[in-house]
């Protein structure tokens, strides 16, 4: 293999597994927004809570792994219920933009306490899995992104056994389509918004785990979140494959863009290339690649 | 199609299942139902009829819970539902079709019929991911209730496929299904044969006939053609412009001059019978 190839290749694995990450965190956007049309700005900051969380029970309670991990998810979970109960219940029927300001002041909020609760430095979340790059063909990876990629993609095996064969995640996509119906069927339309964002908080505890363990763990770990709307507009916003194959995109457009751009321009391309694609896609195919095509019946 | 309804058990007098009291909707300043009321006996085939804009399918968002009368109230079997959230009135025995289909469009023929049966599903959102083995089992029992309706509706080949790529007469059967999945004790229809051909019209009369006298189940029907209309009612409500203008047997609301005038009295597919 030539090095132009090795070189192409290297910069496709090692943006296919950050897009992966990504993927996972916009998961947790797409998750509430398919379920309860609520469009979440705080995803990343949700991200930040869970990474501050990990790292706080890693480095100053000093639990194992393991444990930590799964008081975090038990932590995000309780916080995606109570936040749905709290702050989002009472703005059901409202316009829609009263709950886009509520998430982003919810953002604003998160950011300001989470250091005031756990301090201003930064701190590590290290997994067992060592610094040895992993040597996947002509290319290697760092370890980290590797465990980012395999948890990415088992949450999505996991969510998509979900939605087509378990009976909640039927009902789910039953409210996704129609929450007038679904109530007439007797789902509690309610039950099932709670539901979606205590996965969001479970997907953002994943995430706040893997990008903490690769971004180490400050406030900035909230600027992730960014990445989720040029994913979500890419893959459509109310589309779990969507996600999926979004981040895919937006990882290899990134690393692309800082292979090949970056050297003539002397920098930064990688930070905005994303956003370029995101723009365009609104200009072409506003609903995404798998977002479903609003049909106005008259 | 008179002796139809000797073959049921004639409801005693003053057993009404449902009962709607002087209910009143308005919205903003158009009053789409006032002071209507409602008596609809066990087991009985009711049918709300009227020109459109009559408050028919309003009346029915507010026996279901979609809307709040701003007067009156509603009770079911003797328990006011006026306030009750619409899942908790489906739970109660209320189930129903929409005027424009709304079945679950990318989900299949067995998941919506299976959605239908949310409410009798036990196993509730956190036993349904612990207690696996239980929520199998049961699974079992509902999947017999419903092969049932799919063998009742003559679904059988069309399980696995989703409802957008039903024909439009399929798809109101489908919602008819869902809607008797949940083993409802009245069952609300808004216009189920509307858009339909004339053989598919008689199909899905033969079903609503079968659902009451074999389920039996009262049903409470929204429908404007008449000779169906006609044919399968034990007893009309007619509406016109939010009030009621008349009520009795097909023959005597045929012959209320009210009616006449208001309605069949248009030309609108009155006459025959």
């Amino acid at each position: 293999m030539s090095e132009d190839l090795q070189f192409a290749f290297s910069l496709l694995l090692n943006g296919a597994s950050i897009g992966l990450m990504y993927s996972l965190i916009a998961l947790g956007f797409v998750l509430v927004y398919k379920a309860t049309d609520a469009i979440n700005f705080a995803q990343g900051e949700f991200v930040m809570l869970a990474g501050l969380i990990v790292a706080m029970l890693l480095s100053i309670v000093g639990m194992p792994l393991i444990v930590a991990i799964a008081v975090t998810l038990a932590v995000m979970i309780g916080f995606g219920f109570g936040l749905e109960r709290v702050v989002l219940r009472p703005l059901l029927g409202r316009p829609v933009v009263a709950v886009i300001m509520a998430t982003i002041g919810l953002a604003a909020i998160l950011r300001g306490i989470g250091p005031v609760i756990f301090g201003s430095e930064t701190r590590a979340v290290s997994l067992p899995i060592g610094d040895e790059p992993i040597v996947l063909g002509p290319a290697s990876l760092p370890p980290i992104q590797v465990a980012g990629a395999v948890v990415a993609i088992v949450f999505f095996l996991a969510f998509s056994w979900f939605f087509k064969k378990s009976r909640m995640g039927v009902a789910m996509r039953a409210v996704a389509d129609n929450q007038q119906v679904a109530q007439a069927m007797g789902i509690n339309v309610e039950r099932y918004f709670a539901l979606a964002w205590a996965m969001a908080g479970v997907v953002s505890a994943l995430g706040g785990v893997v990008w903490g363990s690769m971004l180490g763990v400050d406030v900035h770990l909230a600027l992730v979140g960014l990445k989720v709307f040029p994913v979500v507009i890419l893959g459509g916003l109310d589309s779990i494959g969507g996600a999926l194959v979004g981040g895919l995109i937006i990882g290899i457009v990134e690393s692309l863009a800082a292979g090949y751009l970056d050297p003539y321009v002397g920098g930064g391309t990688k930070d905005f290339a994303p956003y370029v694609l995101m723009i365009l896609v609104l200009m072409i195919r506003p609903y995404g690649i798998f977002g479903k095509r609003k049909i106005e019946r008259v | 199609m008179v002796g139809a309804s000797a073959q049921r058990v004639v409801a005693r007098e003053g057993d009404y299942q449902l009962v709607v009291e002087g209910v009143s909707k308005r919205f903003g300043g158009v009053t789409a139902v006032q002071d209507v009321s409602l008596e609809i006996p066990r087991g009985g085939i009711v049918s709300i009829i009227g020109p459109n804009g009559a408050g028919k399918t309003s009346l029915l968002n507010m026996v279901s819970g979609f809307y709040k009368p701003d007067t009156g109230r509603i009770v079911l079997e003797g328990q006011d539902i006026t306030q009750k959230k619409p899942s908790h009135i489906a739970a109660l025995g209320i189930a129903r079709t929409f005027q424009n289909i709304a079945l679950f469009s990318g989900l299949t023929v067995l998941d919506n019929l299976m959605l239908g049966r949310h409410v009798r599903m036990k196993a509730g959102v956190l036993s349904s991911v612990i207690y696996w083995g239980m929520a199998q089992k049961e699974d079992i029992a509902h999947r017999e209730a419903i092969e049932e309706i799919i063998e009742f509706l003559k679904l059988q080949d069309l399980r696995k496929q989703t409802t957008a790529s039903l024909a439009y007469g399929l798809r109101k059967r489908v919602e008819l299904g869902r809607a008797l999945a949940s083993d409802p004790k009245v069952l609300l229809l808004d216009e189920p044969m509307g858009g339909m051909n004339q053989d598919e019209k008689e199909d899905m009369a033969r079903y609503v006939l079968d659902v009451n006298q074999e389920r039996g189940v009262t049903v409470v029907l929204i429908e404007h053609d008449m000779g169906v209309v006609m044919d399968i009612s034990d007893k009309v409500v007619v509406l016109d412009r939010g009030r009621g203008i008349a009520t009795g047997t097909p023959d005597e609301v045929q012959r209320n001059p009210k009616v006449v005038e208001a309605y069949l009295g248009t030309g609108k597919g009155g006459g025959k019978t």
